[in-house]
């Protein structure tokens, strides 16, 4: 084991180099750039030994990242909003194709206009693509759960991608410490991939022909299998990953001080952690008062959720917005907890568009529902400024 | 290289789902007899997707990647790049696209594809149409063609993309016919022993979609080379060199027949003959052919640095 | 072949994968083998490789799956295979 002390980009990408992908496409966009160049790096200097392919698309990219994976090889790659909204059409093409990709994607805000800061927007946008996604919210998780994130999508009850996401600069550009395990114990984890299909002159198959609506539900159905497959595996690999590397980030849910708690914070990414600071200093205050950090969305954590929310007010801070609807997390939430005992579900959209949530903002937001001054109906737009015109 | 030289075995199965006639399906049948077995087909949305039918049955003998419209390069570079990570780098890689695969949707991804060196065939079979969605205009689709998205027939000219291609530089570029089937499986395999980026146009007659009998299928890919509107070539690292009825047509040993005579045997032109002949259209037409032929001399004279 | 276990779009390679091709056909090719004079270009140009090419380069129909195009017909240069239409 040795000590990293690095911008969460320089980690994330040592965690890729360490999982041996064969081959790797990638186009830059801010901020994710950082990951690609740093992998470009290992593969010339003869530190990773993989193929490095720069495409001209983020569309391309993962179009030649499904077709090498479809040959059986591992693949990774990395992008960040504009760019993962570029890929859509492609995400769904390797979930269907069941190909055990991982790619993070660093949060940051569709435009127009241009902005750099994190929103969830263009990782939720890709929620019904059939692609596991995770949210982190420190570098030393998104070194582990790159590490995780192979080994479940690879895993033969899984076989989908996997979409690993963190925020924008308070991760990807936040120098912090990160434990370091040796190579040999990676590898003793993560196992040589073999894949389910590939395409061999020996034995020519044809990937992706007419499927017809006789057979195209079924697809859809195991896809479902393969995500439910995935609520099971992900906290047993985790444990499976504790013995063996000392550390656990949660399962679905990281779970912070909810054991007596009568209101339940629920975020994401560097929210999530913003969140830990604000249950701190209202525990203080004597509020009764926790957090449930969802660190994946697909599949939903909706039996988490329905332990965690019986006769308990879950808060929803989303940083993401569906236009017309609301932040995701609430709803879904929401849907999740119908009929359970004593759930309210109130919802908060912050930060939506990058601007900065604090820990102070977070108390702010959770008081007023204490306070009786918030309804579960309503989702408010915290901190919102006066709108009209340019 | 004589018909009776083309290799016996066969690489499609019998009772694919393309329409009758489908010179989509013939060419690929040459094009896979050219390459053998040790073949991976990636297949951008196109009329091949009829061809390839329904699950779970093929009627491919090669491996085939069904690809989305617009990245049939993207995936060929992804390919190769895992075959090199396998130690197969002496599996073909073909992507065989439409002409909206490659003219128009897959253009970026194709030019990324060649500007990135990778190893492998870009075969464009040109019918000049969205054929599989129901005769729409592509860039590929001639002046003055009906299409169902140009029902009084196209206002613009098509694309040069052989010339674009060669504006990449690549080791070889080659148009064929699927009328000169010879030609074309000799330019397959000619593509196949050339390592890096490779393009090959097929020019291939649609009776459907250009609406004449089925049975001429060939005779029309014939007479576009005969007069002019198709002309076969190849360029062997930039050296360009006409081939066949277009060789001599170039050196002017054979007269180009009037373009009319190929127009007028097909339904998509029928409007410029019929209820009264649109002569300016026709003349237009036939002097579009001829400043391309003299695009194709200074081309034969200078290579890839024309223009 | 190997059958792959994973559960998506595989398909795999067979005669007839859109099913017996030949009952689209209106029209079928007949040869008068006596005045054939085996050039093949039968064979190369039939899209469906309906038409099978003997060891001797003698000529037949696969009529489980030659489609009735006509262009062997069209393309015979000695004009020995007719169509004749289908019952």
């Amino acid at each position: 084991m040795t000590l990293m002390f690095d911008v969460g980009n320089k980690v994330a990408a040592k965690a890729v180099q360490m999982c041996k992908p064969e081959v790797i496409a990638a186009y830059p966009i801010t901020p994710q750039t950082v990951i690609v160049e740093e992998l470009a790096r290992f593969v010339e200097n003869g530190e990773l030994d993989a193929e490095y392919l720069c495409v001209e698309s983020e569309h391309s990219v993962m179009a030649a990242t499904c077709a090498a994976a479809s040959m059986g090889v591992r693949t990774f790659t990395a992008t960040s909003s504009q760019g993962l909204a570029f890929m859509h059409e492609m995400l769904h093409w390797a979930g269907l194709s069941r190909l055990p990709i991982v790619m993070i994607n660093v949060n940051r805000t569709l435009g127009p206009g241009w902005s750099l800061w994190p929103d969830e927007t263009d990782s939720m946008a890709q929620r019904d693509t059939g692609w596991i996604q995770f949210f982190v919210s420190s570098a030393q998780e998104a070194f582990d759960t790159v590490i995780l994130a192979f080994r479940l999508a690879e895993h033969h009850e899984v076989q989908l991608p996997v979409l690993i996401s963190y925020s924008a600069f308070t991760i990807s550009h936040t120098m912090m410490p990160v434990e370091i395990p040796e190579q040999d114990d990676v590898d003793a984890f993560l196992p040589p991939f073999k894949p389910y299909w590939r395409l061999d002159w020996r034995n020519p198959v044809t990937f992706g022909n007419v499927l017809s609506d006789e057979y195209h539900m079924e697809k859809r159905y195991t896809m479902h299998l393969g995500m439910e497959a995935a609520k099971r595996l992900i906290p047993d690999l985790g444990r499976e990953y504790e013995q063996r590397f000392g550390r656990y980030h949660g399962g679905l849910i990281e779970e912070y001080r909810t054991d007596d708690a009568d209101y339940v914070l629920l975020a994401m990414a560097s929210v999530g952690s913003e969140a830990k600071v604000a249950v701190d200093n209202l525990r203080e205050q004597g509020h009764r008062v926790g957090l449930a950090r969802l660190r994946v969305v697909r599949p939903y954590p909706d039996e988490d959720l329905r332990r965690i929310g019986r006769k308990r007010k879950l808060i929803a801070l989303d940083r993401n917005i569906s236009v017309g609807s609301g932040g995701w997390m609430y709803h879904e939430t929401r849907s999740a907890v119908m009929g359970v005992e004593g759930c309210d579900v109130y919802g908060y959209l912050c930060g939506v568009g990058g601007r900065d949530v604090t820990y102070e903002d977070i108390e702010q937001m959770a008081l007023k529902v204490f306070t009786g001054d918030a309804r579960p109906d309503v989702v408010e737009w915290w901190d919102l400024k006066q709108t009209g015109g340019n | 290289m004589a018909i009776k030289d083309l290799p016996r075995e066969e690489l499609m199965h019998p009772g694919a789902g393309s329409c009758p006639a489908c010179t989509d399906l013939l060419t690929l049948r040459m094009t896979l007899k050219a390459l053998g077995p040790k073949t991976v087909l990636v297949t951008p949305a196109s009329c091949t997707a009829s061809v390839a039918c329904g699950y779970p049955k093929t009627p491919f003998g090669v491996p085939v990647l069904t690809m989305a419209f617009a990245a049939g390069g993207a995936a060929a570079s992804g390919a190769v790049a895992a075959l090199h990570r396998l130690g197969e780098d002496d599996v073909n890689v073909v992507v065989w696209a439409g002409d909206g695969g490659t003219y128009d949707i897959g253009l970026q991804s194709m030019s990324g594809a060649m500007e990135r060196g990778t190893n492998f065939i870009f075969v464009c079979y040109n019918n000049e149409i969205y054929s599989n969605t129901g005769v729409q205009r592509s860039g590929a689709t001639p002046f003055g063609a009906w299409t169902t998205t140009t029902w009084k027939g196209k206002v613009d000219q098509r694309k040069d993309m052989p010339a674009i291609m060669l504006a990449h530089r690549l080791p070889y570029v080659a148009t064929a016919s699927a009328s000169y089937i010879e030609d074309l499986y000799r330019k397959v395999q000619k593509a196949a022993s050339i390592r890096g980026p490779k393009y090959l146009e097929f020019h291939i007659p649609c009776a459907p979609g250009w609406r004449f009998p089925m049975e001429r299928t060939i005779e029309m890919g014939r007479l576009a080379v005969e007069t002019g509107a198709w002309a076969l070539f190849e360029a062997d690292d930039g050296k360009v060199e006409f081939n066949l009825r277009s060789k001599q047509i170039l050196d002017g040993k054979t007269q180009r027949k009037p373009i009319e005579e190929y127009l007028e045997l097909q339904g998509r032109f029928a409007h410029l003959f019929r209820p009264e002949r649109d002569e300016e259209a026709l003349a237009g037409i036939q002097q579009f052919i001829d400043r391309e032929w003299e695009r194709y001399k200074q081309l034969a004279a200078c290579g890839m640095s024309v223009g | 072949m190997e059958r792959y276990t994973a559960d998506t779009t595989i398909s795999y390679p067979c005669d007839g994968a859109a099913g017996r091709t030949g009952g689209w056909r209106d029209f079928r090719p007949v040869i008068d083998l006596t005045i054939c004079i085996r050039c093949l270009r039968c064979w190369a140009y039939c899209p469906e490789g309906a038409v099978l090419r003997a060891d001797d380069d003698s000529v037949s129909i696969n009529y489980d799956y030659c489609k009735g195009c006509g262009i062997c017909a069209y393309e015979c240069p000695k004009k020995v295979i007719a169509m004749e239409r289908e019952e």
